[in-house]
């Protein structure tokens, strides 16, 4: 079977005046359907930048990037957009949701700029549909501040999903949450992989990426360590330990 | 072109800042609502002159008398008795294209009437006086002909002298005296109200010429000569007609009279309206782009204090052209609404004018239709550099904007 990711030999260098920096040095990597990578690495390692190239966001200055067997290295900006639009869904740190902009209607915004038309009915099914994956029907008319933390990661969830991307792509997506709620983003994250999707994030956090399949260590703009997680968290197990502790310090009733 | 879904989206984000939005539109609104008052007062006052123009009659040329010269005095335009009832009669005969003529005769006199006195101005003319003044009669009928060559005493009076002389009622078939002569009063005339010059059309008494001639001013000559032209393409030839004529009447002499046209009188008053409301409509006007540029500014603002959201529209797959269409769409909606809004309050305004100061305003389609496509330009104009400048942004700087 194809990859659905295929980095080969991916260089890239920001000409910051007359220094030169030498973000990624030589990666490739391929990575297939089904799986949940994460990314790791300290600041400066080359790892949002790598994130942005398979996210299009960016282009390599060298190296082939083929996403689904297409060759995206010298797509044109609109080209890309669409590709963004269709193939990768985006989860932030920052959530990044519209501000005074329904939950819903966060939800519908990949839709607006899809390719074909999509009728608001068809919309507001898909964004429905979307935001039950991710346990926030109930949610979907409230506004970004009435939501906490992890309900608007969650809504960003939804609106990543929305046009049926080929890959998830997070960037450090429980950056924001408290421990509690970053096991329950990764408990999503988890089941829906589980259901095959691909995913692929960016994390620091060493428990974290233990949520993840696959790990990979970025360092200087290469990658160092690729290896397959041996003790994987699973986040249903996590949560009821997490409980476990709440209730023995009194945070909240046993159940 | 993605323009339903863009325009789905520009209205949310308009709805979203709703305070901005009214506030940013309040520039267009003021500017359109100026531009309609302005223009409507303008075209009030115009057609404020051209009706009291109108009033003084269509297609009118006027024969005045030229100077006297006594003994070396000269007199100025009008004060020679150079103008005859047989001019007037030759004119009427011997030129083409005109509807009437009347030899004028004024003269002030002290009428009575009912035991009441008024003094007014009696006026000598032919019975072609109301057609050549588009002037009707509200009861009764105009001496005739056969009036004028019998030089009958009777009389049509004006609205003043009627409410002065017969506050009671219809003075028809009365009589009034003017220098102690009966005149028969045959008709009242329509109101005309006040001329262009300031004094009152109703307050006269009008007579047959040659009455007016022989037994009130008791004078050989007349004030002027009223010339009705059929067409107003056919008075710049009537005029040197009359000319010519009146010249070959008085064989090698120097001309003593003076042919006057009606519409340069016309063109000087309404050329005034024009410029004053050319001037109101350009300060309306000037009101209008400062407005533009306020939608500029706050468009401006917005792409700044939105660039995360730019950034994340991009991110998940908005072309730069779906940014530009909304930013554009955004403040055309924001100019367009002004312009409606604009417009409505305009007329709104031109109206407490009209009721509260009393001025004539004349509200036209022309300024409406104009005031709303301009503020669109504006929209389009002011719009397009905020919108061009956020759609190229780079998603990456612009999602990592703070």
């Amino acid at each position: 079977m194809k990859p659905v990711v295929q980095l080969e030999d991916i260089y890239k260098t920001y000409s910051n005046g007359e220094v030169q920096v030498h973000a990624v040095r030589g990666v490739t990597l391929q990575i297939h359907s089904g799986e949940f990578v994460a990314v790791m690495g300290s600041s400066g390692s080359g790892k949002s930048t790598l994130m942005n190239i398979l996210g299009c966001l960016d282009r390599p200055t060298k190296g082939r990037y083929l996403l689904d067997d297409v060759d995206t290295s010298n797509m044109e900006r609109n080209e890309r957009a669409d590709l963004r639009n269709q193939k990768l869904g985006f989860v932030f740190q920052g959530f990044n949701l519209l501000a005074r902009t329904t939950a819903l209607e966060n939800v519908e915004l990949p839709m607006l700029y899809s390719p074909s038309r999509v009728s608001s009915s068809e919309m507001r099914t898909r964004a429905l549909r979307a935001l039950e994956i991710v346990g926030l029907a109930d949610r979907a008319d409230h506004l970004p501040n009435q939501l906490s933390g992890g309900q608007q990661q969650r809504v960003a969830i939804a609106r990543a999903l929305v046009n049926n991307p080929q890959i998830l792509l997070a960037d450090e997506p429980t950056g924001n949450l408290d421990s509690k709620t970053s096991v329950e983003v990764m408990g999503v994250f988890q089941r829906l992989n589980d259901e095959g999707i691909t995913i692929v994030m960016v994390t620091h956090e060493l428990d974290i990426a233990h949520y993840c399949k696959r790990n990979l260590i970025v360092r200087d703009g290469r990658i160092v360590r690729d290896e397959m997680v041996p003790n994987r968290l699973f986040s249903k197990v996590e949560m009821e330990r997490i409980r476990g502790a709440e209730a023995a310090a009194k945070l909240i009733h046993a159940s | 072109m993605r323009i339903t879904a863009t325009s789905i989206i520009a209205l949310r984000a308009l709805r979203r800042n709703k305070l901005r939005s009214v506030l940013t539109a309040l520039g267009i609104i003021i500017g359109v609502a100026a531009v309609i008052a302005m223009v409507s007062i303008g075209n009030g006052a115009k057609s404020q002159v051209e009706g009291q123009i109108a009033s003084l009659g269509q297609n009118v040329i006027t024969v005045f008398p030229g100077s006297s010269n006594t003994g070396g005095m000269r007199g100025g335009w009008g004060s020679s008795s150079s103008l005859t009832i047989e001019d007037a009669q030759a004119i009427e005969r011997e030129i083409a294209g005109v509807v009437a003529v009347s030899g004028e005769v004024r003269d002030r006199q002290q009428v009575l009437a009912n035991g009441m006195n008024w003094n007014t101005s009696v006026l000598g003319e032919s019975p072609g006086y109301l057609s050549i003044r588009a002037w009707e009669l509200e009861s009764g009928s105009m001496f005739t002909e056969a009036d004028e060559r019998s030089t009958a005493k009777v009389a049509v009076i004006g609205q003043t002298v009627m409410t002065n002389l017969f506050p009671d009622g219809d003075p028809v078939g009365h009589t009034i005296r003017i220098r102690n002569l009966p005149f028969k009063i045959l008709g009242v005339l329509k109101p005309k109200g006040f001329n262009f010059f300031g004094s009152d059309q109703d307050d006269v008494v009008i007579v047959p010429t040659t009455s007016a001639m022989r037994r009130v001013a008791r004078r050989q000559n007349l004030s002027s000569i009223l010339i009705q032209a059929q067409t107003p393409e056919s008075m710049p030839r009537i005029q040197q007609d009359v000319n010519d004529l009146l010249q070959q009447r008085r064989g090698g002499r120097e001309p003593d009279f003076n042919v006057r046209n009606q519409m340069e009188l016309a063109e000087a008053a309404t050329a005034t309206s024009k410029t004053m409301t050319a001037l109101l409509g350009a300060i309306a006007g000037i009101s209008l782009i400062v407005g533009g540029i306020g939608i500029m500014n706050i468009m401006l603002v917005s792409v700044t204090e939105r660039t995360r959201e730019i950034g994340i529209r991009l991110a998940i797959g908005a072309h730069d052209r779906d940014v530009r269409l909304q930013f554009l769409i955004e403040a055309m909606i924001l100019s367009v609404l002004g312009g409606v809004f604009g417009v409505v309050l305009g007329i709104g305004v031109s109206e407490i004018v009209s009721t509260q100061l009393g001025w004539p305003v004349l509200v036209s389609t022309l300024s409406v239709v104009l005031a709303v496509g301009v503020s669109a330009i504006i929209g389009m104009v002011f719009g397009f550099y905020p919108a061009h400048k956020a759609s190229q942004l780079d998603p990456i700087d612009a999602l990592r904007f703070e």
